[in-house]
């Protein structure tokens, strides 16, 4: 390796940032979705990179299932303080009480296909024309397919068919009015990159990734954390456990893992050594062989 | 993993039967880069479709309609690493209808996997996938001459066929072309060394893939930066902070040095080179940095910093090897379209159409200018304003181009600058 050679997590870096900065020039009104999870925690911080010393030049996006651990809406307020970034907040509560979504039923109800339509009702009503999203093509086969400009029609639609081919850095982020892109700076890095990169720049992260106990019960050879918003059959009895999250999303999908990692590289070993994927404790994968490609065709994250 | 290693981006090309899903899986299963809950899946799927065993092509195709028809469709990115490099393979279907989904997966490859039949030797699509590492100037080239367990392992056919290859690729212009004989299904040369091909001396596909130099694939000579963004703060305490972000696209750039900003002409010294972890003494490609000039000028995006005596062509008229990719329209002299280069975005007008390229023969059809989906042509455009480029040769990311239709937004061409 000679001195004029970046190592892969700089040059990761590296590309990141230019996508961000090529979302700054080529679109009037960007919005980061973020979502209180590690990869979008990244983001954030790639994105003060790319603008630095100016503050991020668009505003971060919440969609709040109302079903957040307390904890990620805690890191997310400290977060907004610490960078002086601007936060929007779509509240999935509201979208049930004025009628733009019902809310489903029964032990595997979940807000997770709900947030869909209330990020497309965010979108459209701040006028974004670009949203930032932490989406890595590792995590799912539908994701690898995945531009980093990916085109969104006027219905919010992803077309995996009909993707516009993208060569060398060269981008292209044009769309009439009314369609808007959704852009994944961080395609090419895998879960490991992203912890490794994490500790090297010693980024503050929630607690919820590190062992802590926790009451949880197993459900389909999934722990979930115990919470009043989730049913739980006769069978599914509850135990106190050292578990940690791999994943960060709503209460009711989100499988925790029993882990001893108390440190950042504690989860760096055990994910190098992990035979199971990230995605692989979210039952809103698992609803079907292509669950991911066909909510993302209607517009989910 | 350790947190210095390289990043290395290889494409392979291939359609149904050559083997190459299953060198991929094996690529990713001996590298232990497939988890068992994407095993698992796959398996099930393998079961519910009547099928035996587990079929890694299920592990790329992940659209539903490419499962279905069992094809790959578009360019699938995986990932896996070993300790001395991470690896992003771009796997591209390789029939000649989807020449653009190799292009892509090419356009930003270090090295290029062609797959050989043993049983075969070089048919069209060999060509066709060594022909596109060519003209997209893929540094490394590697024919991996596999399924070499149905000719018996036989050394006599391997020499026949890398003789063969190595007369073909002498007429190509790749700078480094390797060999390897192997059986991705059993796993000979691929991780592990065969032993049933003692008589091969050289690496596997994996020691080959962590050792190949890639630390020239850069252009560290001609320094080029193309201004992306405009930084500034507009705070108290950056009160005239005006940076100019980008990302380097060839050379290096030193504090103190002298530059020419284009299209001006101007000259100005560099005063810093920012990043939010401090000042850079210098920065090389593909480092996305800040770099602040000493004297207010009028610099935004679009324009380029270079070197007084090192400069690209400033030219509104460009000669281009073109990959066209619309299947509505094809591509017409007279024709105009919106075209990036770097940070530009300009207008063109399509000049004239020299010939188009046999992507099989090389063979230049000056009769047949009809230009559709997947043909590859040399054409002559001029632009609204000057770009400043240099040859694809020289430097792949100031010798590139997209064409995109004014009319439907797509990207419609892919353009190298001769």
């Amino acid at each position: 390796m000679n001195q004029y050679h970046l190592d892969h997590l700089r040059e990761l870096e590296s590309e990141s940032i230019f996508i961000l900065r090529e979302v700054a020039a080529q679109f009037e009104n960007p919005v980061l979705m973020f979502s209180g999870g590690k990869d979008s925690i990244l983001m954030v911080h790639l994105a003060q990179k790319a603008f630095f010393p100016a503050k991020i030049p668009f505003p971060l996006l919440h969609i709040d299932t109302g079903h957040n651990f307390p904890e990620t809406i805690r890191f997310r307020d400290e977060l907004v303080e610490r960078t002086g970034a601007r936060l929007i907040v779509g509240h999935v509560d509201d979208a049930i009480a004025s009628g733009l979504v019902t809310e489903e039923k029964g032990f595997n109800a979940s807000r997770n296909g709900l947030q869909t339509a209330v990020l497309l009702d965010s979108l459209e009503k701040g006028k974004f024309d670009a949203a930032l999203g932490g989406a890595r093509r590792d995590e799912e086969k539908a994701r690898a397919k995945e531009r980093f400009f990916s085109h969104r029609d006027e219905f919010g639609q992803w077309d995996p068919k009909n993707q516009r081919p993208e060569l060398w850095n060269l981008f292209n982020g044009k769309k009439n009015m009314g369609e808007h892109f959704r852009v994944f700076p961080i395609s090419n890095w895998t879960e490991l990159d992203v912890w490794q990169y994490l500790a090297v720049e010693n980024v503050p992260l929630p607690s919820l990734y590190f062992a802590h106990e926790r009451e949880v019960f197993e459900r389909d050879g999934t722990l979930l954390a115990v919470t009043p918003i989730i049913q739980r059959r006769e069978n599914e009895v509850p135990k106190k456990m050292m578990v940690r999250c791999r994943t960060i999303g709503d209460m009711t999908c989100t499988g925790v893992w029993a882990s001893k990692a108390q440190t950042t590289e504690d989860i760096i070993s055990e994910v190098a050594t992990t035979r199971m994927t990230e995605r692989g404790g979210r039952t809103d994968d698992k609803r079907s062989e292509t669950s991911m490609e066909d909510r993302k065709k209607t517009g989910y994250f | 993993m350790s947190n210095n290693s390289e990043l290395l981006r290889f494409t392979t090309a291939g359609s149904v039967d050559d083997g190459k899903s299953t060198l991929i899986g094996r690529l990713l299963y001996d590298s232990k880069s497939i988890f068992q809950d994407q095993l698992e899946a796959v398996e099930s799927a393998t079961l519910r479709r009547g099928e035996e065993g587990v079929n890694l092509a299920l592990l790329t195709d992940g659209l539903k309609s490419e499962r279905e028809q069992g094809i790959t469709i578009d360019v699938a990115y995986r990932y896996f690493s070993t300790p001395k490099r991470k690896f992003i393979i771009a796997d591209t279907p390789g029939h000649i209808q989807y020449t653009r989904n190799m292009v892509t997966g090419a356009s930003t490859a270090n090295v290029a996997l062609v797959l050989v039949d043993a049983r075969n030797g070089i048919v069209e699509q060999t060509r066709r996938h060594a022909i596109i590492a060519s003209l997209l100037q893929i540094p490394h080239l590697v024919f991996c001459i596999n399924k070499m367990d149905l000719v018996d392992f036989d050394q006599v056919r391997y020499e026949e066929i890398k003789e063969e290859l190595e007369g073909f690729a002498a007429k190509l212009n790749i700078k480094d072309v390797a060999f390897i004989p192997m059986s991705a299904l059993n796993g000979d040369n691929v991780v592990e060394r065969s032993l049933a091909m003692q008589w091969y001396g050289g690496s596997t596909l994996l020691y080959y893939l962590e050792n190949v130099h890639i630390g020239s694939d850069y252009n560290l000579i001609d320094a080029r930066f193309p201004v992306q963004h405009v930084i500034r703060p507009n705070t108290d305490e950056y009160h005239d902070y005006r940076g100019y972000a980008g990302r380097i696209a060839g050379g290096i750039f030193r504090k103190g040095d002298e530059v020419t900003l284009l299209p001006s002409g101007f000259k100005s010294k560099i005063a810093k080179i920012d990043t939010i972890d401090g000042e850079l003494e210098e920065a090389f490609p593909p480092q996305s940095i800040t770099i602040l000039l000493e004297n207010d000028l009028d610099l935004s995006r679009g324009d380029m910093i270079v070197r007084e005596n090192n400069q690209p062509r400033v030219t509104q008229d460009l000669e281009l090897m073109v990959c066209w990719f619309d299947a509505e329209k094809s591509l017409k002299a007279g024709g105009k379209y919106a075209i990036r280069h770097t940070t530009q975005e300009a207008r063109c007008v399509i000049k004239e159409i020299r010939y188009k390229l046999d992507i099989n023969s090389l063979h230049r059809n000056q009769e047949d200018l009809e230009i559709n989906a997947n043909d590859i042509a040399r054409i002559f455009v001029r632009t609204t304003k000057p770009l400043f480029v240099d040859g694809y040769a020289k430097n792949r990311i100031t010798g590139s181009v997209i064409i995109i239709d004014e009319g439907t937004n797509n990207t419609v061409g892919a353009g190298m600058v001769r």
